[in-house]
């Protein structure tokens, strides 16, 4: 291998998720395999340790969504539970971070601080947490909870989840398991005494678990809102974006990293990566005719009128997708789509901005939603793609990406192939890793220890 | 006739299932909390052609007393998720059934029912589920939402007693199996289709809510999880009185009891059959297996092994006591008890391991070739999932024949 190998450039990190989200995951493609076979699951994950990416991420949704009062049947469905499935990656890959979403509504501090201790515990330090929220009352039905929080509430009980969480994970300190056989002693006294007495939880006792590898599991999250971005500031390693256009995640960089001195925090301790497609082929012409094709299968014309129906809330499956808009106008208060992160919000200035788009642009409607979907992010040969993400990175849009790959379990190796190699000849990328944990990849330092609170038994 | 061959699986537990175990010389106290030492366990049991192994769990720190937390440091405090744990050791073994313990009073059902879903993709239909009730009244405070029945030290004396101050906790855990079940049949077997044409991943005639309406929680389903490879895995429980056994009989595919002589375990499968009874199961059609405990000390050294119990039991300043029968022999006069045993009924057994690795690998390389050579015990896998080696036919999912 040549090129250098640390050119004191800024560094790109990079993920993968899977499954893809919503419409991403082409499935009708003939190479496209199970999407729930441990092997699919396996192959993405050994490929992305392969390209020494940083880390293997799951989304997570509680609830199948449902459209007009069924079960939404156009995107994939079904998923593992993401914990669960990550440990078993564990014992498949070495050093790749294994990253879950857990939401933080219809869950216990307890038990997920808990699973995470030790899902960092059996990778040897790579566990990551998504920290999310829901309020819907849908999602609830399937839980004992129920659906009870109001939206606004949702960061307030997710931050007092986490800084619960954070309590349970420093109620042991490191070494306090003993195993001194001679001694008789395994464990210090009263470790993992811990008692929490706030707003959203009040719980004493002892935790079972020892302190995880790497202190505290990574902390992710992916929040937008003003509250989001601030939680984002204040307590998160890594924040995830929608934002992958130039000029817009570049404002959301500068905004979320400008929240983080008030928090005492330095830039670098917060990693933001966008989510991103990847369309590589040998020149850039040939990516470019590909990337319509993958866009085209992701919009088919039942995707198409369905997100219409999302937007317009009203049933719409009379309409040819091939024509134009409906005259009609939207009922902006029906949710039609329910489970469902898009179109959640503000749909009657959404369906206002899609029917001036149509009418200026002479869209069918098909043609509109492939328009508004974004299309893939980057396209073009090896070169051009490892150019742009370096471009994108060094002029602060990013601190790297979340690629989502079309296709199961076959999505990630061209890139693995073709564009890391000159990632790493750029000297923008890691050749090997360089430690064990999830924080070494990402220059996290652990987490520290607490100041030792009392824990003697009274 | 000859007997069919006798199932047999290994209760994994820390260090093993004495207190001073993790003590022991060739004992890896510090790797407790590492995934080698649980692969290499795994790995040994599965050589050991065994049916299923088990992990241990709660959501408490251990404790030498049953019903309450105790202060002490030196026995093994600290544990993982059972359910990880499972998942952890899967994609390295091939045929051994795996069967976390999950908490069935403060966890989710929801969560349980999609975490095994899950351990049974990553073991291609390996996955068992042992539901077990939070006991321990302090356990409720981890979750502050509720509190359980208290237990005193005069209830812990009697099981029947414990059985009945806790039954409440068992209908709930009746309710939370039941929803794991619905859930793992909300999906259909072919529910996915692609149909490249109409553009639909799934028949969404195929995937069902689950509707479960009971005095406890609700769920409405369905799973996010496809139904798992083996429809349903195996669930089991652990029992000791009449409460537990009705227990079994409404919601298990296998039963361990404690039983401490071939006659008792006689009587106790009497009451297990008189709790089936009592809920009108069809065993016919739904089996349920019945497995005893036995705590085990092995070495093939006549009197090894009692003095290893012995030394262990000094070492913790007490003498080993267990809801289990605890016995120190050879492999051969192990094998002498659980083919007498059997003789009472039982389908197989659950051997707990005095001190690991060492009673595992005794059982592995000791008791299994002893039991082999008399015709007991399978030679090979003969199937590659847990409900394959325990001989139980896949069910069909309800939904699928009420459409
Ligand atoms: C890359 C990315 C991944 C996300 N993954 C999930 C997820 O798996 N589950 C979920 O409930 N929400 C997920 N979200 C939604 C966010 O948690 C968040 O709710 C959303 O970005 C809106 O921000 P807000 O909550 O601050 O309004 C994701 C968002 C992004 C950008």
């Amino acid at each position: 291998m040549s090129g250098p190998e640390n050119t004191g450039r800024k560094q790109v990190h990079l993920a993968a998720q899977l499954p893809g989200i919503h419409n991403v995951t082409v499935w009708a493609d003939p190479r496209s395999r199970s999407q729930i076979a441990f092997a699919s699951f396996q192959h993405l994950a050994r490929t992305a340790e392969r390209g020494r990416f940083d880390f293997f991420f799951l989304a997570e949704g509680l609830r199948l969504r449902e459209h007009k009062g069924r079960l939404y049947d156009l995107d994939v469905v079904g998923r593992p539970e993401n914990l669960t499935q990550l440990s078993a990656l564990a014992a498949v890959t070495a050093r790749l971070g294994l990253a879950a979403t857990v939401n933080a509504t219809f869950n216990e501090p307890y038990e997920v601080a808990r699973r995470l201790a030790t899902l960092d515990h059996l990778s040897g330090g790579r566990a990551a947490w998504n920290v999310v929220t829901s309020f819907d009352a849908f999602t609830g039905e399937n839980f004992r909870r129920g659906g009870f929080l109001a939206e606004s509430d949702r960061y307030a009980r997710a931050a007092e989840f986490l800084a619960t969480a954070r309590e349970l994970w420093d109620s042991w300190a490191e070494g306090d398991v003993r195993a001194d056989a001679a001694a008789g002693a395994f464990v210090r006294p009263g470790a993992g005494r811990f008692a929490h007495h706030g707003q959203h939880f009040g719980i004493s006792g002892r935790f079972t678990t020892p302190r995880p590898p790497q202190g505290h599991p990574v902390i992710i999250q992916a929040g937008d809102s003003p509250a989001g971005r601030e939680f984002a500031a204040a307590e998160a390693d890594v924040v995830f974006s929608k934002y992958n256009r130039l000029d817009e995640a570049r404002a959301f960089y500068r905004d979320v990293k400008s929240r983080l001195a008030r928090y005492g925090r330095t830039p670098d301790r917060l990693k933001i990566l966008p989510t991103a497609t990847v369309v590589v082929a040998d020149s850039d012409a040939e990516a470019a005719a590909h990337a319509e094709e993958i866009t085209r299968a992701q919009v088919s014309p039942q995707t198409a009128i369905a997100h219409l129906e999302a937007v317009w809330g009203r049933d719409l499956s009379g309409y040819d997708p091939d024509g134009p808009l409906p005259d009609i106008d939207p009922v902006p208060d029906a949710q039609m789509l329910k489970g469902h992160s898009l179109f959640r919000r503000d749909r009657d200035a959404i369906a206002r901005g899609w029917r001036a788009l149509a009418e200026e642009r002479g869209l069918s409607i098909r043609e509109l939603v492939i328009e508004v979907s974004g299309g893939q992010t980057f396209v073009g040969s090896p070169h051009t793609v490892a150019d742009a993400i370096d471009h994108f990175v060094q002029s602060d849009g990013a601190d790297g990406f979340v690629l989502v790959p079309h296709l199961t379990p076959g999505g990630l190796d061209d890139f693995v192939d073709r564009v890391v190699p000159l990632l790493q000849e750029k000297g923008v990328f890691r050749r090997d890793y360089t430690g064990p944990t999830l924080r070494d990849h990402l220059g996290l330092p652990h987490r520290p220890e607490r100041t030792p609170v009392p824990k003697e038994t009274p | 006739m000859t007997a069919p061959p006798m199932h047999l699986a290994v209760a994994l537990d820390a260090a093993g299932w004495h207190p001073a175990a993790w003590r022991a010389e060739d004992a890896r106290p510090a790797d407790l909390f590492d995934a080698r030492y649980w692969a290499d366990l795994v790995t040994e049991a599965e050589r050991g052609l065994l049916d299923f192994v088990t992990f241990e769990d709660a959501l408490g720190v251990q404790s030498a007393a049953f019903h309450r937390p105790d202060d002490r440091t030196d026995q093994v405090r600290g544990s993982l998720d059972a359910v990880l744990l499972a998942a952890r050791v899967a994609p390295l073994t091939s045929h051994i059934g795996l069967v976390p313990t999950a908490n069935v009073t403060h966890t989710e059902p929801f969560h349980v029912s999609t975490g095994i879903a899950t351990l049974d993709y990553a073991s291609t239909g390996r996955a068992g589920l042992r539901p077990q009730i939070a006991s321990r009244a302090a356990d409720a405070a981890h979750f502050g939402r509720r509190t359980t029945p208290r237990l005193t030290d005069e209830d812990v004396r009697d099981p029947e007693r414990i059985g009945r101050r806790l039954s409440p906790l068992f209908d709930e855990a009746a309710d939370a199996v039941e929803v794991a079940r619905r859930l793992w049949d909300s999906w259909e077997d072919d529910a996915e289709i692609r149909d490249a044409a109409t553009g639909r991943f799934i028949d969404r005639d195929k995937v069902h809510h689950i509707d479960f309406e009971g005095e406890h929680f609700s769920v409405r389903g369905p799973a996010i999880t496809p139904r798992p490879p083996q429809g349903q895995p195996p669930v089991m429980s652990l029992a000791h009185a009449g409460v537990p056994y009705e227990f079994a009989a409404r919601a298990a595919d296998a039963v361990w009891v404690t039983p401490h002589d071939r006659a008792q375990a006689a009587a106790i499968l009497a009451q297990v059959d008189a709790a089936v009874r009592r809920t009108g199961r069809d065993t016919r059609a739904r089996p349920l297996l019945r497995f005893a405990e036995v705590l085990v000390f092995l070495d093939a050294e006549p009197g090894a092994a009692a003095r290893r119990k012995a030394r262990l039991d000094e070492l913790d300043g007490a003498a080993l006591g267990s809801d289990a029968e605890v016995f120190t022999g050879t492999p051969g006069e192990l094998a002498d008890l659980l083919l007498d045993w059997r003789e009472a009924g039982l389908d197989g057994f659950r051997l707990r391991p005095g001190a690991l690795p060492h009673d595992l690998v005794e059982i592995t390389r000791g008791l299994v070739p002893e039991l082999q050579r008399r015709g007991a015990f399978r030679t090979a896998y003969g199937a590659t999932t847990l409900r394959g080696h325990l001989r139980l036919p896949r069910p069909e999912s309800r939904y699928a024949r009420a459409s």
